[in-house]
């Protein structure tokens, strides 16, 4: 096995796969194994036999992953299967899952709890109906990540032609769609191309291989790290001194002191302790399993919601959802079913269905979820749905028994989702996203009124096609890029950004220059020095540097950034081979010495608590683009490699 | 910000103490099937935290062959001891008493006599609606479409085709009497991870995971320890070699394999290198290409 991954310290990466019948998922899936080395000699051998057996030259690497009878015999995967591997970087967990067209309920389990979805397209067919309809489910499910792998490429002599039009043709589709990033990688999942070894047939890619994307995509935000959510699972009672509350934080953070409600009752009280076997915790966040002691007596049980005081959720009992259908037996409008929502279990019936879409006959390729749902409201025939069947997805609402304490699935997925369980069967029959609370009649009547007047503006907006990014760039003659400017203050960050910009503005280059100057009086003048906010300070710049990137402009950014998680952050806001990391280089006593602001001196008398370089650490880059030293070098030289870099990666024309 | 990364082997001890809390709030009888194997270990220790600082709400149930290796059942009578926990111990006797023997009727009907039925026997004899079982789904490929939470029907067999979906971490606990529900609160570990957190949290194991001299017999590269019950095929002698057993099983179906590794490190070094599978020396698993699913099928954890 390959070098084992550190236990204590490497991160959990779910993603799911995704391809149809002949795509190649499975091999795609031991290939990974293989060549990262997570496969043992045995269980090689084993496959090896099969194919002996059956007279087959080469191995089947998928012979690695299908694992029912049923599906060796068909040569099918029917089932979600969970593969596991590891590389020194991170620990994977895959969820492989069939895509042909009966299987969207396992495709909808897979995403789940995916953070990042491949999807397969065969490069010989393209871009199918179900390519189409594995990036809307996964954007269904919020995956923030997606890896779009044009496999068989060798089966089309490793054409850039082929990849270049399956690429142009999905990202078209897929900017409509709510997928935080998405990447495309040309591969042969047979030959190994560009999986985990980069690809020598492909010098016309240089972008990254899918292994790679996968050890490096940032996941840390895809967490909601604010709205403290802790659903209570049980109640731990050894004596009569304890009480204490188990569960999973689902969201957020919590400290001892805190003030909390509880819902649905709605009284308030403190965290007493943060117990634990392992010792109580100063803090406990997502995803923490912990036991939550409270300074007051009250009566709490299975099913309440311990939150704080000050951000609560919804309390709902009338409930706007999108649902997907697994059951057998058609939904059934008016019928009672239980709902599982977190620890919560309570009576439903589904009083409405608002309108559905038959993933199997999805055209509408053009149109966002949002679009596509009104697009179909407007068919007439759509309005009388008064069912869905086994993998068709729609719009519901549903009465609930009891209230539930919930949060829109795109803020919070464990406070956002539920399943649907039919008391006859106790098969688990749906799946469910929480879009709202269904609003009252009044609300209602008041809301259209209100749409009509703003939705007008925007269905104008979606008529038209929107200026992209490659039109914009072929009228600017330059390729629009983001580099950004790293090293401790008195660096020369400024100094040598700002000659660039020059430079590159008389060449008729469209520029912009962002720094903390120019965010700390309005965007971000919410924000401080404390640790929190200068994260989140350079997850604004990132956003902002962002929309002057999409925008056409060749971004030039200057943040200390002193953190490599923040700098990765904002990295992979960028598409790969278009962000730049440049270090600026200079000794802690140069800059000292330097000071322009007068700050270290005020660091140094104690007045900036927490200043990098001083009493606060910086991270050097581990790989920049460019190192500049503005200590050894004259500001000539460094503005030459910073040109030679921009050139020599095509940004900008020799 | 804190950081707030959390290392996955601290997510996956999360995920696993959540999954054994719903079952003990949403089941009538739950048990914990305990092997006394190192994975039986890991969910115990798993099951004590998550019921900090009360007790296991729940028994262990050990399904016993007659054919476990003598350290395991001291080991086990010692350490459920220590732990305060009340423990079960089941037998299928008609079966051990008609002298059940893998070399007599074959491994697959010794198993399906001995433990399946065994277990069955248990599960039914006192009413428990949910069983706790350490199998991971790394560990085989039939396992490794076996849901979190196993549904059973009356006769406790498993159908791959008309499983339960499950989605996020919302697990559907609701059967019918006579029906249960197997739960895999270690479904997304590898036997790497098992070995660290035993490591790491310091949890005792049974000795002969250690390497030490046994007497053995090599019957196509699989180590048979060598005891009354073992008869010699064909050109087999009996050997004094330096081993250990990689997992745990009943000892004519279990074979050890060479080694050296004396401690838990060494152990964690040896399976870092390793080439081979952990079931490698499992010979109920050798029998077919289904071998495992067809067991399961049957009722098999």
């Amino acid at each position: 096995m390959d070098s084992p991954t550190s236990p204590d310290h490497a991160n959990l990466l779910r993603f799911t796969t995704v391809g149809s019948v002949d795509d190649g998922k499975s091999t795609l899936i031991g290939r990974l194994l293989m060549d990262t080395k997570n496969i043992y000699d045995d269980q090689l051998e084993a496959v090896k036999k099969v194919a002996k057996r059956k007279g087959e030259k080469e191995i089947d690497l998928s012979l690695l992953t299908d694992g029912l009878a049923a599906e060796r015999e068909q040569g099918i995967t029917i089932d979600v299967a969970y593969r596991y591997f590891q590389t020194p970087k991170r620990k994977f967990i895959i969820a492989d899952t069939p895509g042909h067209v009966q299987y969207t309920r396992n495709m909808v389990t897979g995403a789940s709890t995916a953070n990042l979805a491949i999807i397969l397209i065969d490069a010989r067919r393209g871009v199918l109906e179900q390519s189409r309809r594995h990036g809307f489910i996964a954007s269904l499910l919020q995956v923030s990540h997606m890896i779009v792998a044009v496999n068989k490429i060798d089966l089309v002599d490793y054409s850039q032609d082929v990849y270049n039009a399956i690429v142009e043709e999905y990202d078209e589709y897929s900017r409509k769609l709510d997928i935080k990033d998405i990447t495309y990688v040309p591969v042969s999942a047979l030959k190994g191309d560009n999986v985990v070894v980069k690809s020598e047939k492909m010098p016309w890619y240089d972008g990254p291989t899918v292994l790679h994307m996968l050890e490096n995509v940032h996941i840390g935000s895809d967490y909601n790290i604010r709205d403290f959510r802790f659903p209570v699972q049980y109640v731990i009672r050894p004596d009569l001194n304890f009480r204490g509350y188990a569960g999973r934080v689902v969201a957020g953070t919590v400290s001892p002191g805190e003030e909390i409600a509880v819902l649905p009752s709605g009284l308030v009280s403190k965290v007493k302790t943060i117990t634990t076997m392992d010792g109580d915790l100063e803090e406990a966040h997502a995803p923490q399993s912990v036991v939550i002691t409270l300074e007051d007596e009250i009566d709490i049980s299975r099913g309440d919601m311990i939150v704080r005081r000050h951000n609560l959720p919804q309390v709902e009992n009338n409930i706007d959802v999108i649902l997907c259908w697994m059951g057998n037996e058609p939904l059934e409008i008016g019928k009672n079913y239980f709902i599982k929502h977190t620890t919560r279990t309570v009576n439903a019936s589904i009083t409405k269905l608002i309108y559905m879409f038959d993933v199997n006959t999805l055209h509408r390729t053009d149109a966002t979820e949002h679009n596509l749902f009104c697009e179909l409201i407007k068919d007439t025939h759509h309005t009388d749905v008064n069912t869905l069947l086994l993998n068709e997805i729609g719009r519901a609402e549903i009465k609930l028994t009891q209230p539930i304490m919930l949060d829109q699935y795109n803020k919070n997925r464990e406070t956002g989702s539920f399943i649907v369980i039919d008391p006859d069967t106790n098969f688990t029959v749906g799946a469910g996203m929480i879009r709202g609370a269904v609003r009252s009649i009044e609300e209602t009547i008041h809301a259209e009124e209100k749409t009509d007047v703003e939705e007008l503006p925007i269905k104008v907006e979606i008529e038209r096609d929107p200026v992209s990014l490659k039109e914009r760039e072929e009228r600017y003659k330059h390729k629009t890029a983001v580099i950004w400017f790293t090293g401790l203050s008195g660096a020369g960050k400024s100094t040598i950004a700002k000659s660039l910009e020059r430079i590159l503005f008389n060449t008729g280059i469209h520029t912009a220059l962002l720094d903390w100057d120019k965010l700390r009086h309005g965007l971000c003048n919410d924000l401080n020095f404390s640790d929190q906010d200068r994260i989140e300070n350079t997850r604004r710049a990132g956003e902002v540097a962002r929309v002057f990137y999409e925008h056409g402009s060749l971004v030039l950014c200057t943040f200390v950034s002193p953190l490599r998680c923040q700098r990765d952050q904002v990295k992979a806001l960028i598409p790969d081979g278009r962000f730049f990391e440049v270090f600026v280089r200079c000794s802690l006593q140069t800059c000292i010495k330097r000071d322009p602001r007068g700050l270290y001196k005020k660091a140094i008398d104690g007045e900036i608590p927490q200043f990098t370089g001083i009493n606060s650490p910086y991270e050097e880059p581990l790989s920049p683009d460019v190192i500049l030293d503005s200590e050894h070098k004259s500001i000539e030289e460094n503005l030459k490699a910073l040109l030679d870099m921009l050139k020599k990666k095509g940004i900008i024309r020799k | 910000m804190k950081n707030t990364n959390i290392s996955y082997l601290k997510q996956l001890e999360s995920e696993s103490i959540h999954i054994i809390r719903e079952v003990a709030a949403e089941f009538k009888n739950p048990v914990m099937l305990y092997s006394i194997g190192k994975d039986s270990s890991v969910m115990v220790r798993l099951a004590q935290k998550a019921f900090y600082p009360g007790k296991i709400p729940f028994p262990l149930m050990h399904i016993d062959t007659g054919f476990k290796f003598p350290e395991m059942i001291e080991f086990r009578d010692r350490y459920v001891k220590e732990i305060g926990c009340r423990l079960i111990v089941e037998k299928n006797d008609e079966a051990i008493s008609e002298g059940t023997h893998p070399q007599k009727i074959g491994v697959d009907k010794c198993c399906a006599k001995l433990k399946t039925q065994g277990l069955l026997g248990g599960i039914k004899r006192h009413k428990f609606d949910a069983a706790f079982g350490g199998a991971r789904r790394d560990e085989e490929k039939s396992r490794a479409k076996e849901r979190i939470f196993s549904f059973r029907d009356e006769f406790g067999q498993w159908d791959p085709k008309y499983q339960r979906p499950e989605l996020w971490n919302l697990y559907n606990c609701r059967i019918n009497e006579e029906e249960s529900i197997r739960v895999f609160p270690i479904s997304n570990w590898t036997e790497m991870d098992v070995w660290y957190y035993l490591r790491n949290e310091e949890i005792p194991i049974v000795p002969i995971y250690y390497a030490q001299e046994r007497e053995v017999v090599d019957r196509g590269g699989v180590l048979i320890p060598y005891d009354d019950m073992v008869k010699l095929k064909k050109g087999e002698k009996v050997e004094k070699i330096m081993c250990r057993f990689r997992s745990l099983g009943c000892s004519p179906c279990t074979g050890a394999v060479r080694s050296e590794a004396r401690t838990i490190d060494d152990i964690i070094k040896e399976v870092e290198e390793a080439s081979k599978s952990e079931r490698e020396n499992r010979v109920i698993d050798m029998t077919s290409d289904s071998s495992m699913e067809d067991k399961k099928k049957e009722g098999y954890f």
